[in-house]
């Protein structure tokens, strides 16, 4: 008996948890509301599931518990019931798939005016690379990474130049403008991931993986690895920032370029360094 | 394999009695340790994974005395605690779990159930157990290598996963992990073989497929899976080993390892990914489908009822074991690979709720107007079905891909998998083992000690599980020995932790209770009869308890109905043995 | 992964064929009493090593299809270049055709009673694998001495892999085979190596026709061909 009452406060605790309890998303920081939208759609629809199963269920228990002398019901199957219930749950589980796969389809459509922004995580830092006046990222390698060029910069591509390099420092983002977020790893798994940006990708070595968003609200916000990378894994910290337009070009401009990192002489060394690397592959 | 010889009652396989002499046993060594017969591998199976699972519980309790009081305790240090964490996931959903249920129970029951003297392949049976055994010492031996165990997760991911910035990654631990791995497969397959060939040939007169108990249903559709799904994480293993040992790059890209230039170049850890999974989703089916058999027919047995809807039961496991197969990449959405796989996994993945959600309904309607015995089994039954909905209901968070994108590698995955394929099935393990004592042991398990077990371990189960769904939605990362200070996270998340860990310590304490009562109850329990169920199944209707070698007695037992007669209309008791040839009015036990 | 969902699917329209003959649509609870009205849902009566066999060999062409699959993913990535493959490979399958061909050759005269046939067809089937897996050794050699270690190239460490894999699957045939040459050279008679033979030689076809799928693909004609299925395709 006991059972069946535990059976509809297991119901109604989980309910009122879900109601009351502090503990919710962060405010959303990006065009990706639409994800919180699935996700709250996809509560309604499996949290009236689940009460109601487990509802009825507890109902079974206390009406059809063993008393002297009762007999249960003999019972085969019942075709009608259970069809409909496949049908009933085939809708149910559409309702929750097709906005799924919408907002997924633009997930994966990067707006044309997008502006690139590349993130570079190593065993345990996030550095990050934007492109210079040309709007372009030059060319970049793992082989040709070394303490002058910890982000493996091609030097022989004119495009990577005046490429503004962020090394293991903070990342500041226009507010309102759309931005690709190109990722790369130089050694192994990490995954770039802001809370209240909703969005995270995991970075691959050897690959350049992508998301997009648009940054909607200014602020600090932490950036954490969410995909295990060794020891260091849960102090692999990071920050973004959202400023406003003004905000954001004072900042830029205050940031170096390649070309003025390495300087002339070094950067005539490293195109040998580059050359030897492009022999030994 | 179409056989049309009129099958004469008298008319039994030569080959069974003769070559049940040959495997009798003849001394203590091949009776008690190195013996063939399916019943004593199974104790053996059960045993070795539940010592295993009892380490990788006290590795769990570790991590989550960390989790709700970092800084603590010195000695689980970031090093220790990934340690400590990969060896939990691993012990857990291979050498337990899949152990427990197929080499365990599968063993114990298919024979019994399907009307067979044991398994057809005995020899090689008894070789699974000992190649399943040294499995499990290797693994343990990492514990004591150099370096210690690896640290690489479960999952295993390459370039991290043999590197220097993880522990045991340029050390012993990741190399003994994945020796035990291929050892555990190769014992594995042995294993499988029987089960499959037992159910397939060696079924009794009158044991159509239609007859069988869901049990071996589920059992024998996870065990043809399991066969099929383990070649790709054994390939995975030998390609990481030769990545590892002789520094080919199967796997390892160009990468820079601590300031070096590595020596590999190119390599896919992606390729990785899918080898894996495509292991590790059938994987979750493989436990996943012994539990679903099972459970019907403990809900079966103790409402007094048939299954409700018996042939849809067995069309959604044979479904839901296919399916399986195409909905691996539902574990990589956000891995960086082709973004527009997402639609076709993402597709297929909420397909399999419709067959999953089906088998629900129909455990649910068995027990509307049934005569439902609140016994242990049935407890247990009922918390794996209120455990199950809910991981499966969160599943469908994960499974539809946009969902997914702010929710993986957060708590809230550690808590679905752990809801559906850790509590879930460990109800079913719990209930099967109060359901199947009698019958192996002679004696009831204590019921006090059981009513406690069961209440502690349901409610502390929902405890941990439920609220650490809401840690994940807060955006806390799964992965992470500890928060630190984190603006998002706040303070209440931190007091959240505690209380999971204590639920967690409580549960913990209940386990002892129960493997207390697994010892006490072997001298003490209750004397249960052939029956004391009253269950319509073969095993129950064998000639002695524990049922002898060769199980049933000189004659095999013949089928005349399914498994499922409980409560049949105008019959005298309200269940009838499937050896029983009468009409169902005079039927009932002889 | 294509390569294993199409082995999946080869398996799955197997199990489906069998399935579709046990009735799995029947209604078990209307159906009290004997089965002899449908015997074609009982256990067959079929050796089950026979059975079991067949299954393992499944497993096994699950594994192979998978390294497949793993060789054609990690053949798009930049630095693959084809590895070059041995002539002796050529030499090495006409090996283990003929190995084939002679235990086919043993089945029929275990059938037929012939002992003295039997005996030479095992032998020479035990003979010709031994020679395939010396052969492939030589050819591990051949490609070690042209500089092609495991390390340098993935197509040469998918080769390394790929043959090793097979070989350890020979191997182990050859212990049953070995074991089967043994009873038949004591002079057992033929009629009780019927089940030996015959199960050496499903294996032995199945790991001839597995090599042969294998050796397409390293020789690079597989690739070939899909590359061809695609263009028609598109």
């Amino acid at each position: 008996m006991a059972i069946a009452l535990v059976l509809v406060l297991v119901v109604i605790g989980s309910v009122l948890f879900h109601v009351l309890s502090p503990w919710w998303w962060t405010p959303i920081a990006s065009n990706w509301g639409y994800i919180d939208s699935t996700l709250v759609v996809t509560f309604w629809i499996t949290g009236a599931v689940f009460s109601a199963v487990v509802l009825f269920m507890a109902y079974c228990v206390y009406r059809f518990r063993h008393k002297e002398g009762q007999k249960a019901a003999y019972e085969p199957e019942s075709r009608k019931l259970e069809s409909w219930l496949t049908l009933i749950t085939a809708v149910g589980v559409a309702a929750m798939l097709a906005p799924g796969l919408y907002v997924w389809k633009q997930f994966v459509t990067v707006p044309k005016d997008a502006t690139e922004v590349e993130v570079v995580a190593q065993q345990w830092q996030w550095s990050f690379r934007l492109p210079g006046a040309d709007g372009k990222l030059g060319t970049s390698n793992a082989r040709l990474i070394n303490s002058d060029n910890p982000l493996g910069i091609n030097p022989e591509d004119p495009n990577g130049q005046d490429d503004v390099v962020v090394e293991a420092a903070d990342l500041h983002l226009p507010i309102d403008k759309p931005v690709k977020m190109l990722l790369r790893s130089i050694d192994v798994l990490h995954d770039f991931y802001v809370p209240e940006f909703r969005a995270k990708m995991d970075m691959v070595p050897g690959m350049v993986t992508y998301f997009w968003l648009t940054p909607t609200r200014t602020g600090t916000f932490e950036v954490l690895c969410a995909e295990l990378c060794g020891t260091g894994h849960g102090f692999m910290r990071g920050i973004v920032m959202v400023d406003t337009a003004q905000d954001y070009t004072t900042w830029l401009q205050q940031q170096s370029t390649f070309a003025q990192l390495t300087g002339p002489a070094k950067v005539g060394a490293l195109v040998d360094r580059a050359k030897a690397a492009a022999t030994v592959e | 394999m179409v056989d049309v010889t009129p099958h004469g009652a008298d008319l039994i396989p030569p080959a069974e009695v003769g070559e049940m002499d040959l495997y009798h046993p003849h001394s203590w060594w091949t009776k008690y340790v190195f013996s063939q017969d399916a019943k004593v591998i199974a104790i053996q199976y059960s045993g070795t994974a539940m010592a295993i699972g009892l380490v990788a519980l006290v590795l769990s309790w570790l991590m989550r005395l960390q989790l709700g009081f970092p800084g603590t305790f010195d000695f689980i240090t970031p090093e220790a605690y990934y340690q400590f964490m990969t060896m939990h996931g691993m012990i857990m959903v291979i050498y337990l779990l899949t152990a427990l249920f197929l080499g365990g129970f599968g063993n114990y029951l298919i024979p019994l159930m399907v009307g067979a003297r044991d398994m057809v392949f005995p020899y090689v049976n008894m070789l699974s157990y000992w190649i399943y055994l040294v499995a499990v010492l290797v693994l343990v031996s990492s514990f004591f290598a150099p370096g210690g165990p690896t640290g690489a997760g479960w999952t295993l991911y390459p370039p991290q996963a043999i590197t220097s910035g993880t522990p045991g990654g340029q050390d012993w631990g990741i190399i003994l992990m994945l020796v035990s791995l291929i050892l555990f497969i190769i014992g594995f397959t042995m294993g499988g073989l029987n089960y499959v060939v037992t159910v397939l040939q060696a079924r009794t007169r009158g044991m159509t497929l239609m007859r069988m108990p869901l049990t071996v249903w589920g059992i024998f559709t996870a065990t043809v899976m399991a066969l099929l799904a383990f070649p790709a994480l054994f390939v995975a293993c030998v390609m990481m080993l030769f990545d590892r040992i002789i520094g080919s790059s199967f796997f390892m890209p160009a990468m820079v390892e601590m300031g070096e230039q590595s020596p590999h170049n190119g390599g896919s850890p992606i390729m990785f990914q899918h080898l894996f999974w495509f292991f590790g989703h059938p994987e979750v089916y493989i436990v996943a489908l012994p539990a679903f058999g099972i459970v019907s027919d403990l809900i079966s047995t103790h409402a007094r009822k048939n299954i409700f809807g018996y042939r849809m039961m067995v069309w959604a496991i044979v479904g839901i074991g296919a399916l399986s197969f195409v909905v691996w990449a539902h574990h990589m959405y956000v891995s960086g690979m082709h973004p527009y796989f997402g639609f076709f996994f993402a597709t297929t993945t909420l397909i399999i709720a419709v067959p999953t959600a089906i088998k629900v309904y129909n455990w649910v309607l068995t027990l509307w107007r049934g005569d439902i015995h609140l016994t242990l089994p049935m407890l247990f039954a009922l918390a794996f079905i209120v455990t199950f909905v809910n991981g499966g209901l969160t599943g469908l968070f994960l499974g539809n891909v946009v969902v997914d994108v702010p929710l993986s590698d957060t708590m809230f995955v550690v808590a679905h998998f752990h809801m559906v394929m850790g509590v879930a099935p460990i109800m079913v393990v719990f209930g099967a083992i109060y359901h199947w004592y009698p019958k192996i042991i002679g004696r009831m398990l204590n019921e006090a000690m059981g009513r406690f077990h069961f209440w502690v371990t349901f409610v502390g189960a929902y405890l941990i599980f439920f609220p650490m769904h809401y840690v994940g939605l807060v955006g806390v990362p799964r992965r992470y020995p500890e928060l630190g200070d984190t603006a998002f996270i706040p303070p209440s998340v931190h007091t959240l932790n505690e209380f999971i860990t204590i639920a967690a310590l409580t549960v913990g304490f209940a386990q002892m209770v129960f493997l207390f009562n697994l010892f006490w109850s072997l001298r003490n329990g209750k004397d249960a009869g052939d029956n004391p169920w009253r269950a319509t199944s073969l095993e129950w209707q064998t000639a002695g308890t524990p049922p002898p070698h060769g199980n049933f007695g000189k004659e095999l037992p013949v089928v005349y109905r399914w498994a499922y007669d409980y409560s049949v209309p105008g019959a005298p008791e309200d269940f009838i043995p499937q050896n029983d040839p009468r009409p169902a009015t005079q039927g009932g036990p002889a | 992964m294509s390569v294993i969902l199409v082995f999946l699917a080869l398996i799955t329209a197997i199990a489906g064929w069998w399935l579709s003959r046990q009735r799995l649509m029947s209604k078990p609870w209307l159906e009290v009493g004997p089965v002899t009205a449908f015997p074609e849902t009982e256990a067959p009566i079929m050796h089950p090593a026979k059975i079991g066999l067949g299954v393992f060999l499944a497993v096994v062409g699950a594994l192979f299809a998978l390294m497949i699959s793993a060789y054609f993913m990690r053949m798009v990535y930049a630095d693959w270049q084809a590895a070059p493959v041995p002539q002796l490979l050529w030499l090495n399958t006409a090996m283990l055709v003929l190995a084939s061909v002679a235990l086919q050759c043993a089945v029929v005269a275990a059938h037929k009673g012939q002992r003295d046939n039997l005996r030479l067809a095992l032998l020479a089937g035990a003979l010709t694998s031994t020679v395939f897996l010396g052969g492939q050794l030589l050819a591990w050699r051949d490609l070690a001495a042209q500089g092609y270690f495991a390390t340098e190239n993935p197509a040469v460490s998918f080769f390394y892999l790929i043959t090793a894999m097979h070989g350890l699957h020979i191997i182990g045939g050859l212990v049953a085979l070995g074991r089967t040459n043994v009873r038949a050279w004591r002079g057992e008679s033929s009629a009780h190596l019927v089940l030996s033979t015959e199960l050496c030689a499903m294996y032995w076809h199945v790991l001839l026709i597995v090599w042969l799928v294998l050796f397409a693909v390293l020789m690079g004609w597989a690739a070939d061909f899909i590359d061809i299925c695609r263009r028609l395709l598109s």
